[in-house]
């Protein structure tokens, strides 16, 4: 395979990727695999809050979209404000990773299906009392239905990579 | 101690843990906080089925898998290690409401009467677990995000499109719950 080609073939990959919201940062480091541990322990993390402050409760949901409890709001809120927070400080001190590379932002361009897709993810999200983080969650923590929950949202993602084209967007 | 963090955790202390772990990400590997990608992942790496959205090196995405498989720990870990031995407090009125669908167990993070095998093979299980499981999985590809991509990571960088999604997934949320829940529920 020629030098060209391959080129063109990881510039494909970018585009492809970029379509989506996360990770299309290009890290020119290469690492053993075994790094990546350094993720499942701020996931172990996430997993416990998730637990402890009963932000996969099926009930808190239903709470929420009736405008019965402040908790879920107040998760929410709080951790965009955190977020944004950190992400200004990230920014104006141009801080590094660990491994001293730079840290970047893409930012999110608009199109129809943050319409349509929202308003279908929110139907769901209400129906099942769990968005995707929570799924993972419920199922770590014994309630191992959820697991055709989560079989059936791969199926939906499936399907939607499936009609994409022909979908507006 | 161990009794203090056994109790469900106040919505701050979440919220500011959650909120951190977008800059731990980003310091850690230049990582965006998203779970709903893996989803795509495992399209991509079982079914790819020459569909062009899944055609993309799966692999470079691994850390995003590793995230996903520590929240299953976590979670594991929470409910061994502290598990809050008393009944989920619920809003007196949506007590009342699940009340007439015939919902009065309160043991569990998720109510037993409707999430589990058993109910799975109900018509409301079906189209609660196996319905809605679709249109998460769906309509957050679609949005080109979860609550966590979007709601979390695109709010947090001022990202306007990701606001859209966000009100979006609350409009859908407010309509299934109160207009279309209740009918599913009867079921």
């Amino acid at each position: 395979m020629s030098a060209e080609k391959n080129i063109q073939e990881i510039l494909t990959d970018f585009e492809v990727r970029s379509l989506d919201t996360v990770c299309i940062n290009e890290s020119t480091q290469q690492h053993p695999w075994w790094y990546n541990f350094k993720y499942l322990a701020v996931g172990i993390l996430f997993g416990i809050v998730f637990v402890k402050a009963e932000i996969i409760s099926w009930f808190r949901m239903q709470e929420m979209f009736r405008f019965q409890s402040f908790h879920m709001y107040g998760v929410i809120g709080t951790a965009v404000v955190v977020g944004a927070i950190s992400i200004a400080l990230i920014k104006k001190f141009k801080v590094k990773t660990i491994h001293g590379e730079e840290i970047n932002f893409t930012p999110k361009k608009f199109n129809k299906g943050q319409i349509i897709g929202g308003l279908i993810f929110g139907l769901g999200w209400a129906l099942t009392g769990a968005c995707p983080g929570p799924i993972f969650a419920q199922i770590g923590m014994g309630i191992t239905v959820m697991i055709v929950v989560l079989l059936s949202a791969i199926a939906g993602t499936w399907v939607y990579g499936y009609f994409r084209d022909r979908l507006p967007h | 101690m161990k009794e203090f963090l056994q109790q469900p955790w106040p919505w701050y202390v979440a919220g500011v843990l959650i909120g951190l772990i977008v800059p731990a990400l980003l310091i850690l590997g230049n990582k965006h906080f998203g779970i709903s990608a893996n989803l795509r992942h495992a399209c991509a790496a079982c079914f790819p089925s020459n569909i062009n959205f899944f055609k993309y090196d799966w692999k470079k995405e691994s850390w995003n898998l590793f995230f996903v498989g520590g929240i299953l720990i976590g979670a594991l870990i929470a409910a061994l290690g502290l598990p809050d031995p008393n009944p989920i407090v619920v809003n007196p009125d949506l007590v009342n409401e699940l009340n007439t669908y015939g919902i009065n167990d309160y043991s569990s993070m998720v109510p037993q009467q409707l999430v589990s095998w058993d109910s799975l093979f109900t018509a409301r299980g079906l189209i609660m677990m196996v319905g809605g499981g679709f249109l998460v999985g769906f309509g957050s590809r679609y949005a080109g995000g979860c609550t966590s991509g979007h709601a979390i990571m695109g709010l947090s960088n001022l990202q306007w499109p990701s606001l859209v999604a966000t009100c979006c997934f609350m409009a859908g949320g407010f309509l299934m719950a109160n207009l279309i829940l209740p009918f599913i529920m009867k079921l």
